[in-house]
């Protein structure tokens, strides 16, 4: 009786194993193969030497026989010219720089606009929502196209300013091109991945614990640092990685909202890559930023993990 | 409520910063002087030109099928991820399967771009329309598996159980109960997943080769030459697309959302 119901429970149990093994695996390979695979090669290939072909590198090794050959050719001179060139030091440091200074001012503009959007009534939240995604489900370089024409220097700020009369007619924003027109769009730009993790942490917040300190005498801005903002700690941590990690490499905003002295690494990739054609600097330009990045990353799954 | 003020006056302001620009865009892409800064009269000309111009109506049809291609694999891919992340608890490799999943999600553009290539160079693949396309599945999957995810840690499995109980096999079980109760997740996921690729000019960049130019490595070559109303006319129509989307993907949400809730009013007033 007991062997005949496994018999016949055995094609189902042993389908539905398959499919729970094809639920993990498929995915699973595919980012093996498209995601982790790709940085083991750019490794590889940052540390090969350049050539003018197509692919523009000479192979580091040919097939797994050659594995010996291979030890024996690699060089880390892509990195050595990394650091002998003061520029390259110089496009990190300052692509950091950058980094930090626009993930304090999106925490700046962005905590007392989740915070507003948390307190608000409970029926007008969805849309508070939506209205902070929606700029975000537009494109990307649209929104950076749409800054060239205010920020010019006979664009429509100029115009504004002049049309009140904060600026001669004669004067001009001389905001294009510089790091301030930089910010700007990198604030603009990650706006909402900012926003978003902030609310998300402060409308979860027992709005009770408030209360109790106000009835307790704490006048309400040092219930803020003392409730609000530990307890929004997650959200900030989690806002300001997601800010922080693609802003150090950025590469549109800079190139066009910046001037030809904002140095940033995300422009020198590109540069090495499309301009000089040079494959394996290109590649130890990635893998450096990558390492930089290694740090916050980590922080950001941690993040993660513990949300989840 | 001197706080209710600032808050007005704070997501005022927020929103005028956020909204104010692409106002400004759409306005101008009917302006009829060829200027952009100064106001000619409204005209539909630039819309004409856009229409006329060859190279920009190829670089669209290529965007909008590499689009649906990768968001639709995409979909697929990280709906799997994320049941694999929440229901399967203990594999082998789960730590690293999960950070694939969060990695992409902020990775700098141009490592993920150089990297792939690299690949395809590697594997001896000619770059062009399916190099793009696997390029922003891979991207975009990890999206589509959050979505998917945050709505899977919600789900009530009790229904899945009823069935699984009653004999129906876990596959059927998945796509008669599961599937249809995470749809509006997972169409979420795939909007997401679509406007993802039809943003992207980083990765595509890096990947495309030739006959496999997306718009906005179109628009963004235009955009380095100069300003022109045209590019104004085509951004217009990719925001109207994107607002008629959005606006019916939220509709079709908030139906199913009142039907469930009606359903399970109905329930509860039917039992005794």
């Amino acid at each position: 009786m007991a062997s005949a119901s496994a018999t016949s429970a055995h094609p189902s149990a042993h389908r539905s194993h398959m499919a729970r093994w094809l639920v993990v695996a498929v995915p699973y390979l595919w980012l093996l193969l498209f995601f982790v695979a790709p940085f083991l090669i750019i490794f590889k290939i940052s540390l090969s030497d350049t050539a003018i072909a197509m692919p523009p590198y000479t192979p580091v090794f040919k097939g797994f026989d050659a594995f010996g050959d291979f030890a024996s050719k690699l060089d880390l001179e892509n990195y050595l010219f990394l650091t002998s060139d003061p520029l390259y030091i110089k496009a990190y440091l300052s692509s950091l720089r950058i980094a930090l200074i626009s993930t304090f001012l999106l925490l700046l503009i962005g905590y007392p606009m989740a915070l507003a959007m948390a307190r608000a009534p409970n029926s007008l939240r969805p849309t508070l929502v939506m209205l902070v995604i929606l700029p975000f489900w537009t494109s990307f370089l649209i929104r950076v196209y749409a800054w060239i024409g205010i920020l010019k220097p006979d664009g429509l700020l100029t115009l504004l300013l002049q049309a009140i009369g904060f600026m001669g007619p004669d004067d001009q924003v001389q905001i294009f091109r510089t790091d301030i027109a930089v910010f700007i769009g990198m604030v603009y730009s990650y706006l909402p991945f900012m926003v978003l993790p902030l609310y998300a942490a402060l409308e979860k917040m027992d709005a009770t614990l408030l209360e109790a300190a106000s009835d307790l005498g704490c006048p309400p801005w040092k219930a803020f640092w003392k409730i609000t903002f530990p307890l929004s700690l997650p959200g900030v941590i989690a806002g300001s990685m997601i800010c922080f990690i693609p802003i150090t490499g950025e590469f549109v905003i800079p190139d066009l909202l910046g001037g030809a002295d904002t140095l940033m690494i995300g422009k020198t990739l590109w540069t090495e890559f499309f301009g000089n054609r040079d494959w394996p600097l290109a590649s130890a330009v990635a893998v450096i930023l990558l390492i930089l990045l290694v740090v916050p990353i980590a922080i950001f799954q941690n993040q993660q993990k513990r949300v989840v | 409520m001197k706080s209710s003020r600032f808050d007005a006056t704070v997501l005022t302001l927020g929103f005028a910063f956020l909204y104010i620009p692409i106002v400004i865009l759409v306005i101008y892409s009917f302006n009829a002087s060829k200027l952009v800064t100064v106001w000619g009269g409204f005209s539909l000309n630039w819309y004409r030109t856009m229409w006329s111009n060859q190279g920009l109506m190829d670089a669209a049809w290529v965007t909008l099928r590499v689009g649906v291609l990768s968001a639709t694999i995409g979909t697929v891919l990280g709906t799997l991820a994320a049941l694999s992340l929440t229901r399967y608890q203990r594999f082998y490799g789960r730590t690293l399967f999960s950070g694939m999943i969060y990695a992409p999600l902020v990775m700098p553009e141009v490592i993920t771009g150089l990297s792939m290539l690299l690949l395809f160079v590697a594997l001896n693949v000619d770059r062009g329309f399916w190099t793009v396309t696997i390029a922003h599945t891979t991207f975009t999957m990890c999206y589509v598996a959050i979505v998917v995810q945050s709505r899977l840690m919600t789900f009530d499995r009790s229904l899945e159980e009823a069935a699984l109980d009653l004999g129906c096999p876990p596959v059927k079980t998945f796509f008669k109960i599961t599937l249809p109760l995470i749809f509006p997740a997972v169409l979420a996921g795939w909007m997401l997943a679509f406007t993802l690729s039809l943003d992207d000019l980083v990765i595509a960049s890096f990947n495309t080769g030739p006959g496999a130019t997306t718009l906005p490595i179109k628009i963004y070559s235009q955009v380095r030459l100069g300003v022109t109303p045209e590019i104004n006319a085509i951004c217009t129509i990719l925001i109207g697309l994107v607002t008629i989307g959005v606006i019916l993907a939220s509709l079709t949400t908030k139906r199913t959302e009142m039907r469930r809730i009606r359903d399970e009013h109905d329930a509860a007033r039917a039992e005794p």
